[in-house]
């Protein structure tokens, strides 16, 4: 069981919908939930849905804790794949934990 | 398993139904491993046997029935949708829904439109709105269908018989952590007329996942 929670003292989200993101392109080891086909892509939050549980920690039996800010970011297809073919307007959404996110540097 | 026969079609002479798949001639590693933590987990007393039956009994209960209504009931309901949208956890608890369904994870609602489509699926293994469709289909936990969806869903859309307009954007929803994913299509035309009840069959388990549409009876 996971359920959004109380959000810790003192912690506010890092990122706000509309914010440009890239996901991080590194690969640990273990039960990891950014799926592959994502790391190092850019795409824009959606929405921020709240604090889980890490399910990273959880899968090995330990706590979860500190908890994690869950967003869902919308990615272009066309900056998924590169021969994407469908519209330009097709996305996809992804619930990604912010420690997988980092901000776009602004140009 | 012998399952009685729920349908209704005429069998040609000599036409044989596909046996049911036997599960017990493949005893692969996790299956032994299910088995030996569940006998221990008996054995020394932190769930029983019957605590596990009435698991898989109310696991397997649950039917796109569930998700139809609810479907109806946006259509049917202005208020109710608006909810919905917003906050589907309210508006199902509102409609009768047990609350403990919506504990385990967060459902979204995501909504059809005439200038967006919206299809669901979980590529890292099989997360599914269980809670309002049921058990998923067996296509939706296939390779096949999580890694092409994501990439090419147009074309795997045109393989379930549904081919959308270039100017409708396809959303596709990859349900990877802890939110779940309901389609809430769009109402056929020409149904102003129906009931909330007759609205409630035309909403089928694949429009609520997003790999069809619901139709009007013709």
């Amino acid at each position: 069981m996971n359920v959004a929670l109380t959000a810790p003292a003192n912690a506010t989200p890092g990122f706000r919908a509309g914010d440009g993101v890239r996901v991080l392109d590194v690969h640990p080891p273990g039960h990891i939930r950014t799926p592959h086909y994502i790391r190092g892509k850019t795409g824009v939050i959606e929405r921020f849905v709240g604090y889980f549980r890490n399910p990273e920690e959880r899968a090995y039996g330990r706590s979860g804790e500190p908890l994690r800010a869950l967003y869902r970011v919308r990615f272009a297809q066309s900056e998924v794949w590169a021969r994407y073919d469908g519209g330009l307007r097709d996305t996809i959404d992804i619930d990604i934990y912010e420690h997988w996110l980092e901000h776009l540097k602004t140009p | 398993m012998n399952e009685p026969h729920d349908h209704h079609h005429a069998h040609a002479a000599g036409h044989r139904h596909p046996p049911q798949a036997d599960h017990d001639d493949t005893l692969t590693y996790y299956r032994r491993l299910e088995i030996a933590v569940r006998e221990l987990l008996i054995e020394k007393g932190i769930i029983t046997a019957g605590e596990v039956s009435k698991v898989i009994e109310d696991i397997e209960s649950r039917s796109p029935e569930g998700g139809a209504r609810v479907v109806a009931r946006a259509w049917s309901d202005p208020k109710f949708r608006e909810l919905l949208l917003r906050d589907a956890t309210s508006a199902l608890t509102s409609m009768g829904f047990e609350l403990a369904l919506f504990l385990d994870t967060q459902l979204v609602i995501v909504e059809n439109t005439p200038d967006v489509h919206n299809v669901v699926v979980c590529t890292l293994c099989s997360c599914y709105p269980r809670m309002l469709l049921g058990l998923p289909p067996a296509w939706y936990k296939s390779r096949a269908y999580r890694a092409r969806v994501v990439s090419e869903p147009r074309a795997v859309l045109r393989e379930f018989g549904l081919e959308l307009w270039d100017r409708v954007a396809v959303r596709v929803h990859d349900s990877t952590a802890d939110l779940r994913y309901l389609v809430l299509p769009m109402r056929p035309p020409r149904t102003e007329h129906m009931s909330e009840a007759e609205l409630t069959a035309l909403v089928t388990r694949d429009s609520m996942i997003g790999t069809a549409v619901c139709r009007a009876p013709s």
